[in-house]
C-alpha cells in the first residue's frame, strides 16, 4: 500500500466516458507507489496551472551516451524542496521495438514485471520515433532497468543527435502490398548504425523510415531524413477471379467514380473486353462477361489507389524494390520539407541488395556528419547546397525523377552546358 | 563494482514474436478484406488465412492495463500481439471462430474494436506534460477527452475514407501530419529569466536556432543574456528547448491551433502538408471542450460532403479552400494567409474561383 492519494479533480474528470484512461491506469499504479502518488501530484498541478514542471539534465547507462530522456522536476516549494519529493525524478528508457512491433504475450509481460520492479509501471507502446517508452524511474533504478531489458533482448533506441530509432510497418508478414522485406531492412540498416545511435555525435537526428508500398503507413515521406518506400518496375498484377467478385459486389457506379477516376494519371480505362489493347506494358482483367480493365503501366506512377480498393484483383508487380527519398522533416528551423527522390528504384531482392541500402545509409550519414551545421537536419543542408551538390557528394547521377518540374527561373551560370551533355551521352553510349 | 557492459543488439529479431501463420506466409499474401470494423481478413497465396482484431488503447499503460491484454492474446487468441504506428493493439488468430469471443473479450474488458478501414483512428500524441520538458500542453488528456467524443467514429468505418488525427504540445509538432491535427500556437514572445541564461544557455546556439533572427545576445543588468526582438518574434518557442530560461508556454498566451489536410500516402495525389485553418483556441484542461468542437465540426462536415474515398485533403482540393471555411464555419484571418519562405506558391495564381 501506497501513502494517500492527492486529491486530482481535474484527473478525475479523465476516468469517464468510453475510451481506456490513462488516468484509471495511473491511480491503479498510485495504489501501490508513493513514486506514482506523486507523479499525479505533479500531473494535477500541471492541469491546474497549465504549466509543465520537468527539466532535462544528465542520466544515461553505462556504456551509452544516449537513450535515456532526463526529467527532474522543477515544481519546488520557497525553500527549493521538490513539492512531490517522491517524483522529483521520473526518466524515460527509450528502447528499440522489433520490426513491425511484433510481441508475444510472455514477452510483454516479462516487460511489465521489470518495469514494475525497477520503474514506474507505466510503459507507452509506442513514443512517436517508435520507442517502447519506459516511462518513469529514478535516478539510480536506470541501470538496474535497463540491465533487464538488455538481458531480455532488448536496446535503447536513439535520442539527441543521433541516429534515431526507426519504425517499420507491418510489410511482408501481414500484407499483400509489401513490396521488399521491411524488417530485414529496418535491422540491417538500423543495426549497422548502433554506434551513431548509442553514442550521440552527428549534426543532428537522422532518422530512417520503412514502409513496404507506396501507402507509406511509417509516414517516412514527412518524418524521416531516408525513407525506404517499396514500389515495384514491371507490370501490376491481376486476378480475374477477385475482379469479378469485386465488380459484382460493387457495381458500375463505383467501378468508375471510386477506381477509374481517381487515377491520378488516367492510366486505368474500362474498356469491352473486345477492345481491350495487349502489350509488353499493357496490365488486363476482366471485371464482367462484357467488360474488362485495361492499364498502361507505362503511366501508372504506383500511388496504390486502384490497388488499395480493389485488393488482390489489382495487384503490385514482381520486380519489386524501393524508391529512396531523402530530407523530410516537421517544421524547425526552416518549414516543412518532404523526403524527395534520391534514387527512383532500388531492387530488393538479393544479399547484395540489402548491402547495397546500408551501404547508401552509410553514404548519406557519412556526407551528413561531414557538412551539415550544428542542429541542421539533411533535408535543411540540402536546401542550403542544393540537391545537385549533394548528390556529387554522395555519388549519384541526377534522374529527371528527382524534380517536380525542371527550374522555373534563369538564374544558373550554365556555362558548362556543353560538357555536361557530353558526359551524359558518353555514359549512355557506354551501357 | 565493475559495471556490466551492454549488449549492443539493437532491433531485436521480431521472428520469435510473430504469429506462425505470419511466419509461414511472410511475403506471400494475397488480398484482405474486412469482415467487419476492427477485424482484418488477410488471405494467402498458399490458402492460409489470418484474423486480426485490432483494439485501441490509452497508449500510456499501467502494467496491469499490459497484463490484461496478455491475459486475452493468452486466452481468446494465439498469444501474438502487435501494435499500429497509432498505438492500437493487434491480436491475430487462424481460426475464424476465435474471432467472435476474442472481441466479446476485449469489449467487456474496455478495449474498443475498430480503427479498421474508413474510421477515425486511435490519435497519435506526444507526451505533454506527464513527462515533455517543453510542452504547452498534455496530450494524453486531450486525446482521451477527444476519443471519448470520436467512439463511435472508431468503432464504426462510416467515414468517406480513413481519418487520421494527432496531437502536439509544441510547434515541433512530434505528432506528425495528419488529416486534422491539433497544435500548440504560442502567442507571446518568450519571458527571459536573465538570471539564469548566462549559466543555461548556449548562446551563439540559441541565437542560430531563431527562424527569424530575432535573438541577440545582449548585456541585462551587467549579466550577459540574450534579448529579442519582438516585432520580429512570431513566438514559435524553437529557443525555449536549447534556453529553458525563455520560458514560452503561458497559462494564458499558449493557445491551440487546428490543422487540417496531412497526407502521407501516395495514394491519388501526392502526400501534402497540412494546413491551419484555426488558432486562438483556449488551452483548457481537462476535457478542452473547444478543440474538440471545432475538430468535430470539420470531421462531421468532411463526413457529410466528401465523396467516398476521399482523404480531408482530396475533399478540400474538390471543394476550394473558401468553400471549406464556409461549410466548416471558420472565420478565414490574415494569419491563415503564408508569409514564411516560399509562400507564393501557397496564393491563387489563377483565375479558378468558385461562386
Amino acid at each position: 500500500m501506497a501513502k494517500p492519494q492527492h486529491p486530482t479533480p481535474m484527473l478525475d474528470e479523465l476516468e469517464s466516458g468510453p475510451w481506456p484512461s490513462f488516468v484509471t491506469g495511473l491511480k491503479r499504479l498510485a495504489n501501490d507507489k508513493d513514486y506514482m502518488v506523486d507523479l499525479m501530484g505533479q500531473l494535477e498541478t500541471s492541469y491546474r496551472t497549465r504549466k509543465g514542471y520537468w527539466k532535462g539534465g544528465t542520466v544515461g547507462v553505462f556504456g551509452y551516451g544516449g537513450g535515456v530522456i532526463p526529467r527532474f522536476t522543477e515544481l519546488k516549494d520557497e525553500k527549493g524542496a521538490p513539492v512531490f519529493p517522491d517524483a522529483a525524478e521520473f526518466h524515460t528508457l527509450r528502447v528499440q521495438p522489433p520490426a513491425g512491433m511484433h510481441y508475444n504475450t510472455a514477452v510483454l509481460r516479462k516487460m511489465a514485471d521489470i518495469w514494475e520492479e525497477h520503474g514506474s509501471g507505466l510503459i507507452a507502446f509506442h513514443g512517436q520515433s517508435g520507442d517502447i517508452m519506459f516511462q518513469g524511474a529514478k535516478t539510480n533504478k536506470v541501470q538496474d532497468a535497463f540491465d533487464a531489458l538488455n538481458e531480455l533482448g532488448f536496446d535503447l533506441g536513439g535520442a539527441g543527435p543521433a541516429v534515431r530509432t526507426s519504425m517499420s510497418c507491418v510489410g511482408a508478414s501481414r500484407c499483400e502490398q509489401s513490396c521488399y522485406d521491411e524488417s530485414r531492412a529496418h535491422r540491417q540498416v538500423l543495426n549497422n548504425f548502433l554506434d551513431d545511435i548509442h553514442r550521440p555525435a552527428l549534426p543532428y537526428k537522422f532518422k530512417f523510415k520503412f514502409s513496404g508500398c507506396p501507402n507509406d503507413c511509417m509516414n517516412s515521406i514527412q518524418r524521416s531524413d531516408m525513407a525506404v518506400i517499396g514500389t515495384w518496375r514491371d507490370n501490376m498484377r491481376t486476378d480475374e477471379g477477385l475482379a469479378r467478385k469485386w465488380f459484382a459486389k460493387h457495381g458500375m457506379n463505383e467501378l468508375v467514380n471510386d477506381v477509374i477516376a481517381r487515377c491520378p494519371t488516367k492510366t486505368i480505362l474500362l474498356k469491352e473486353i473486345k477492345d481491350v489493347a495487349t502489350g509488353p506494358k499493357i496490365s488486363s482483367v476482366a471485371i464482367s462477361d462484357t467488360h474488362a480493365l485495361e492499364i498502361d503501366n507505362s503511366n501508372c506512377v504506383r500511388c496504390m489507389h486502384c490497388v488499395n480498393v480493389m485488393t488482390g484483383a489489382l495487384a503490385k508487380g514482381v520486380d519489386t524494390g524501393a524508391s529512396i527519398l531523402i530530407g523530410g522533416k516537421r517544421t524547425l528551423k526552416i518549414g516543412d520539407l518532404m523526403g524527395t527522390v534520391i534514387v527512383p528504384f532500388m531492387p530488393l531482392k538479393t544479399d547484395e541488395d540489402y548491402d547495397a541500402l546500408v551501404e547508401l545509409g552509410q553514404k548519406v550519414i557519412d556526407f551528413f556528419a561531414e557538412n551539415a551545421l550544428e542542429h541542421e537536419r539533411t533535408g535543411e543542408m540540402i536546401e542550403r547546397i542544393g540537391l545537385v551538390n549533394f548528390l556529387e557528394g554522395i555519388g549519384i547521377d541526377i534522374d529527371a525523377n528527382m524534380v517536380a518540374t525542371p527550374r522555373t527561373n534563369p538564374y544558373v551560370r550554365a556555362d558548362g552546358w556543353d560538357d555536361e551533355v557530353a558526359r551524359i551521352n558518353a555514359k549512355k553510349q557506354a551501357a | 563494482m565493475a559495471q556490466r557492459t551492454p549488449i549492443e543488439s539493437g532491433v531485436p529479431d521480431n521472428k520469435p514474436y510473430m504469429h506462425p501463420t505470419m511466419l509461414k506466409n511472410y511475403g506471400n499474401w494475397r488480398y484482405h478484406d474486412r469482415p467487419r470494423p476492427g477485424v482484418l481478413h488477410h488471405v494467402s497465396h498458399s490458402g492460409d488465412e489470418i484474423w486480426t482484431v485490432r483494439a485501441g488503447t490509452q497508449r500510456q499503460m499501467d502494467v496491469y492495463t499490459i497484463r490484461k491484454l496478455c491475459d486475452i492474446g493468452d486466452t481468446f487468441a494465439d498469444g501474438h500481439v502487435r501494435f499500429t504506428i497509432r498505438s492500437n493493439i493487434e491480436f491475430m488468430v487462424a481460426d475464424e471462430k476465435k474471432v467472435a469471443p476474442l472481441i466479446e473479450a476485449l469489449s467487456s474488458n474496455g478495449f474498443p474494436v475498430g480503427g479498421t478501414g474508413n474510421s477515425v483512428s486511435m490519435i497519435a500524441h506526444t507526451q505533454g506534460w506527464l513527462h515533455c520538458d517543453i510542452p504547452g500542453t498534455d496530450a494524453s488528456g486531450a486525446v482521451k477527452a477527444l476519443m471519448d467524443d470520436l467512439y463511435e467514429e472508431f468503432i464504426k468505418e462510416d467515414m468517406p475514407n480513413r481519418v487520421h488525427l494527432s496531437t502536439s504540445c509544441c510547434e515541433i509538432n512530434c505528432g506528425g501530419q495528419a488529416d486534422i491535427a491539433i497544435i500548440v500556437q504560442h502567442t507571446k514572445p518568450p519571458k527571459i529569466n536573465h538570471d539564469l541564461v548566462a549559466n543555461a544557455c548556449e548562446r551563439p546556439a540559441v541565437v542560430a536556432r531563431c527562424p527569424v533572427a530575432a535573438i541577440r545576445p545582449a548585456l541585462v543588468n551587467g549579466k550577459p543574456s540574450l534579448e529579442i526582438d519582438e516585432k520580429k518574434c512570431m513566438c514559435c518557442g524553437a529557443c525555449y528547448p536549447p534556453c529553458p530560461p525563455m520560458q514560452i508556454n503561458d497559462p494564458e498566451y499558449t493557445k491551440l491551433a487546428i490543422w487540417v489536410g496531412g497526407k502521407n500516402s501516395n495514394a491519388r495525389s501526392k502526400p501534402t502538408f497540412m494546413k491551419m485553418v484555426a488558432s486562438g483556441i483556449p488551452n483548457n484542461p481537462p476535457r478542452w471542450p473547444e478543440v474538440s468542437a471545432i475538430v468535430k465540426k470539420i470531421l462531421y462536415t468532411y463526413k457529410e460532403d466528401a465523396r467516398s474515398w476521399e482523404r480531408v485533403s482530396d475533399w478540400v482540393e474538390r471543394i476550394g479552400w473558401p468553400r471549406f471555411f464556409e461549410k466548416c464555419d471558420l472565420p478565414f484571418t490574415k494569419y491563415l494567409i503564408d508569409d514564411w519562405r516560399g509562400s507564393r506558391a501557397s496564393l491563387n495564381a489563377s483565375t479558378h474561383i468558385r461562386f
